[in-house]
């Protein structure tokens, strides 16, 4: 046996002894995750021992460095504890936002006092983060952001507004893209930023949308002092002054690959539609126009599970694939949705009826799949530029 | 994106590709088509020579058993470069056949044969315009220890040159029946058989075969009597994955020329490819085919690993990797304009492999069809 396959066979026995059986369910669903955070209330006493159990052992972040709140593991043996969590049905015991997005980005950018001070903390699941970088006028073109940041000798002064942060309301401490210098080309004079959430003139408000209540929240900054230096070496800028871009767009690599992961567990949509149309003598749906469309978005699920499995598997990644995953992925959710809303019929438009208005609202949120994170129209513009070297103007 | 092939996989691929550029490119097709004779013996007694006809052969027998990623790889390389041969329908289709199903007698007289390339078998089912393989009318009637085949197949892939066929015959029961079938190993060189050419759009050596009074042994059963349906099942699966694999590299080949050409064409003072419109237009193709090629290679897995999907995923992939080949030869066709629709440029050749693929072991339609069925529904 390798040396990897002992490795997987003991992380499978640590997993089964472990995860309680409660969080032995599979679920992957946004209210189904610990996000942790200052602020977090556990949703029950397993899931706080699960959260302890892992910290313990490294293995909220495993492949991150031990001094940092890892387990120093290698990332083939971090692939073995997500496939042994996965096919056992254990949940994420943490999962947020300084996982996926900063944590990658300080063990690449970071000084080592910065990592020191922030990455243990992510690691045990007590400081949860948020990530402003979209402002009203900056969307899809998010290099023309213009929250603006003075330099006031010890500390920056930030002025302006950040939108669609997720969990702003709920986090402790946010990492945000600022302009420090206007007289360059856009790209340049950007600052990567590290604060609390709760300094002085931080006003953050949720955002209503057509789904109903949301995560997102806009942020507004108004004359917020962040110290230069929250220690020896350990500024609260990540990356050089004015190279903040270079940063950011690092870490949209992993929040797009982390996007085209966000899936509802199996729906009986088989079930459902014998149901509501019936079969026929040859065991077909009643309906052939809707059992074309079924046969069609499984066809596609399967085809993208098939690539997200090898993806998985892959050694590196070039950016270009969680492109193409946060491409097709997003509009295969919204199609399921799509057909789950249509197997619903006007049941799933009666506002407030319970189990179909919980639908509705995900479905209508399922049109936000193709705008944040990039919106589809970007993604393809990143592969037609970096993948295919189709010319500029 | 897809599989990250290991590194004897890797090295197939390379020979593959760099071997079938040089000797059964575009230009060698364009060459046989203008000769009217588009299958060249010598070509598959170098590609035997090679060690491709023994993929999925027992190493007693003097193959590799590389296994059916393998023949994936060669199957999208030889899509690539467009080249005419029997792979799929001796190598993969008929090598499993008689490897898995065939008598004792059957593996020793033929396997070493199929690895050295000195037989060519095709697999003949279709009886109608369009794909239905357990709709069978080809009947055989017991007598003694023969059987007397009558009837007739269609599209049947390298029947032209095919030296053996085998054919799925009705031995019991009515015409839809999934009892009842048999398949037989029938010389081409057998009384009573018969064959026109079907030549294809995409100028293969396509075949209608008729079988009339055609005597055969039973000991040129493959499987069972009256026991065909599974094993024929089984070996279109096969056909379908390889296929899926060989219509992924078509298309990757249509879509390269298609970038390339989006940098170099002109029109309104501008190089055309700096249109946004058409950047997109390549980007979803480039999607696209990362995830045809995702699932053409999961089936090939599956089928490596005899997983019990593995028959349902062939499907998935075939049907998939048609409709995504089809889009993108047409839109090939498109963002090359005009010259598209010239014999001179390569765009044409694939559109029209893949047209033809697209419809070989069931198109779009059926195999959907069976998906839905066999999902329940």
């Amino acid at each position: 046996m390798s040396e990897l396959e002992k490795f997987r066979r003991e992380a499978r026995d640590w997993i089964i002894e472990n995860c309680p059986a409660t969080l032995r369910d599979g679920e992957t669903g946004i209210e189904s995750i610990c996000w942790g955070g200052d602020k977090w209330v556990f949703t029950s006493s397993a899931q706080k021992h699960w959260l302890e159990c892992c910290r313990e052992k490294g293995w909220t972040v495993p492949t991150w460095p031990k001094e940092y709140g890892g387990a120093g593991l290698s990332s083939a043996e971090g692939k073995v504890i997500e496939e042994e969590m996965s096919s056992l049905d254990a949940r994420l015991p943490l999962y947020n936002m300084g996982i996926v997005m900063l944590g990658p980005v300080l063990l690449k950018y970071g000084t080592h006092e910065q990592k020191l001070m922030h990455l243990p903390e992510i690691a045990s699941g007590k400081v949860r983060w948020c990530q402003g970088y979209s402002e009203p006028n900056a969307g899809s073109d998010l290099a023309s952001l213009n929250a603006k940041c003075e330099d006031i000798g010890d500390a920056w002064l930030i002025n302006g507004q950040k939108t669609w942060t997720s969990s702003a309301d709920k986090a402790d401490w946010i990492f945000v893209l600022v302009r420090g210098d206007n007289s360059v080309p856009k790209h340049q004079g950007i600052n990567f930023l590290l604060l609390p959430v709760d300094c002085v003139g931080i006003t953050p408000r949720p955002i209503e949308l057509i789904s109903g209540k949301s995560p997102f929240c806009e942020v507004f900054f108004e004359d917020v002092k962040v110290p230069k230096e929250y220690g020896e070496n350990c500024p609260s800028m990540v990356g050089d002054e004015g190279r903040g871009w270079e940063v950011a767009t690092y870490l949209l690599k992993f929040e797009r690959g982390g996007l085209a992961g966000l899936r509802d567990k199996d729906v009986d949509l088989v079930g459902q539609a014998v149901q509501v149309y019936g079969i026929d003598n040859n065991g077909r749906l009643k309906n052939g126009v809707f059992r074309s469309k079924l046969v069609k978005s499984r066809i596609n699920e399967a085809t993208f599970e098939a690539a997200s499995g090898f993806l998985r598997g892959a050694k590196g990644d070039d950016g270009a694939m969680s492109s193409v995953m946060k491409y097709y992925g997003s509009q295969l959710i919204q199609r399921e949705f799509e057909i789950r809303m249509d197997l619903g019929g006007s049941s799933a438009l009666e506002l407030q009826s319970d189990a179909e208005g919980e639908l509705s609202q995900k479905w209508l949120y399922s049109r936000a799949y193709t705008i944040f994170g990039g919106t589809s129209e970007i993604q393809l513009n990143i592969l037609s530029k970096r993948v295919l070297k189709l010319p500029g103007k | 994106m897809t599989l990250q092939l290991n590194e004897e996989q890797m090295m197939l691929k390379e020979a593959a590709n760099g071997w079938l550029q040089d000797h059964a490119g575009v230009p060698m097709f364009r060459k046989m088509r203008k000769s009217g004779s588009v299958f060249s013996d010598e070509i598959w007694r170098d590609m035997a020579g090679m060690g491709w006809c023994g993929l999925l052969v027992e190493e007693k027998f003097g193959g590799s058993d590389f296994g059916f990623v393998g023949a994936g790889i060669v199957a999208e390389e030889m899509g690539k470069s467009l080249t005419i041969s029997p792979f799929i329908s001796t190598a993969v289709i008929g090598a499993t056949a008689i490897g898995r199903w065939g008598s004792e007698s059957m593996r020793v007289e033929w396997l070493p044969k199929i690895v050295e390339g000195s037989v060519k078998l095709a697999l003949a089912t279709d009886e109608a315009v369009k794909h239905n393989p357990l709709s069978i009318s080809c009947a055989a009637e017991r007598d003694g220890s023969h059987f007397v085949l009558n009837g007739s197949k269609t599209f049947v892939a390298d029947g032209q040159f095919a030296d053996q066929f085998i054919v799925s015959v009705r031995t019991s029961g009515n015409e839809t029946d999934a009892q009842g079938v048999t398949l037989f190993l029938v010389d081409a060189k057998a009384g009573g058989l018969s064959r026109r050419p079907m030549r294809t759009l995409d100028a293969r050596d396509t075949a209608h075969v008729k079988f009339e009074n055609v005597r055969v042994s039973s000991g040129t059963i493959i499987g069972k009597l009256d026991m065909g349906a599974p094993i024929l099942e089984a070996l279109l699966s096969l056909g379908r994955a390889v296929l899926a694999a060989e219509m992924v590299g078509a298309a990757t080949q249509s879509f390269d020329l298609s970038v390339e050409y989006l940098k170099v064409r002109e029109q309104f003072g501008r190089i055309i490819g700096t249109f946004q419109a058409l950047q997109h237009r390549a980007a979803q193709m480039y999607v696209d085919l990362t995830m045809a090629s995702s699932i053409a290679y999961r089936a090939l897995l599956d089928l490596d690993i005899n997983s019990e999907s593995a028959g349902n995923t062939s499907s998935i992939a075939k049907a998939k990797c048609g409709e995504v080949a089809l889009s993108i030869a047409n839109e090939s066709i498109q963002l090359h304009g005009g010259v598209g629709m010239t014999d001179e440029y390569d765009v044409g050749l694939y559109f029209k492999r893949i047209r033809v693929a697209q419809e070989q072991y069931g198109d779009y339609d059926f195999l959907t069809d069976m998906i839905a069925s066999s999902g329940g529904y």
